[in-house]
């Protein structure tokens, strides 16, 4: 595994934007089966010590990914991704966004528009995805104090960045 | 009143109020100098930055001063850092599985 790959991770909050890219040291078509293939996120697509568990991935356009995020204490969060658009191995959109355990979207935390690209340079694929949110609380409430009480600040703030991350 | 503070620094005029007074604080009216607009617009500007806690105000003699509230804006940094580096610690797990997965290959 090699050290030296690029990650990069902007924000442009006036775009409400997420910037990320990152190399990996695998083809263009083993990292695409590894964001596309439902068995193959569940075992990267969660910061250890949490995990996640795809419910049911339709990898098509229309077609959706339910699943859930699940913290260590073993308290579950769902999630939807709705794909809006796919070019084999090149790129994939959706949109994403929070969900109950019946999958009924909360609106207020759906909407985030996820684009992602894959391209390969001499055996090394480089992804890059933004995630536009639609509205600025999604972030908002990742620093707001009022999502601090009761909790330790960083325990709070890592079950925010998950509920977030959850759109991934 | 609840205020969203990320919309309160999408604003170019807000931004530009916040690199202004990042180096010194100032005056309502000497930050007005700075921009083609009306003193009560930089006055609401500066009302919407000091309700998310961004600026804050200190009394100075007969004047007010603004200037910029250093922890909170660094809170927005830390909070951005923790996201960073969920990313990072996924990508790390993702490029063991695809070092598994090249090995299944052969």
């Amino acid at each position: 595994m090699s050290n030296n790959l690029l990650f990069d991770f902007t924000v442009d909050k006036t775009a409400k934007t997420v910037f990320v890219t990152r190399e990996f040291d695998a083809s263009q078509s083993l990292v695409w089966d590894a964001f596309t293939t439902a068995e193959m996120l569940d075992q990267w697509g969660a910061p250890a010590p949490w995990t996640t568990q795809t419910i049911f991935m339709d990898f098509k356009v229309g077609g959706r990914r339910f699943y859930k995020m699940i913290s260590p204490e073993g308290q579950e969060y769902f999630s939807v991704q709705d794909f809006t658009s796919i070019s084999p191995k090149t790129n994939y959109k959706y949109i994403s966004g929070s969900s109950d355990k019946d999958e009924n979207i909360n609106p207020e935390f759906y909407g985030s528009e996820n684009n992602l690209d894959f391209s390969e340079a001499n055996g090394i694929t480089t992804f890059r995805m933004s995630i536009k949110y639609k509205n600025l609380e999604m972030l908002e409430m990742m620093a707001n104090d009022r999502f601090k009480e009761g909790f330790t600040m960083t325990l709070n703030i890592l079950e925010k960045l998950l509920t977030a991350l959850k759109q991934r | 009143m609840r205020r969203d503070i990320f919309q309160a620094i999408a604003d170019p005029t807000r931004r530009a109020i916040i690199a202004l007074i990042a180096l010194q604080s100032m005056t309502p009216n000497a930050i007005a100098d700075n921009f083609h607009t009306t003193r009560q617009s930089v006055s609401k500007h500066l009302r919407i930055l000091t309700e998310c806690q961004l600026v804050k105000q200190e009394q100075q003699g007969r004047e007010i001063y603004y200037s910029l509230e250093i922890n909170k804006m660094k809170e927005i940094d830390k909070w951005l850092e923790q996201f960073r580096k969920i990313w990072e610690t996924r990508f790390n797990q993702l490029d063991k599985v695809l070092s598994t997965m090249k090995k299944q290959k052969k």
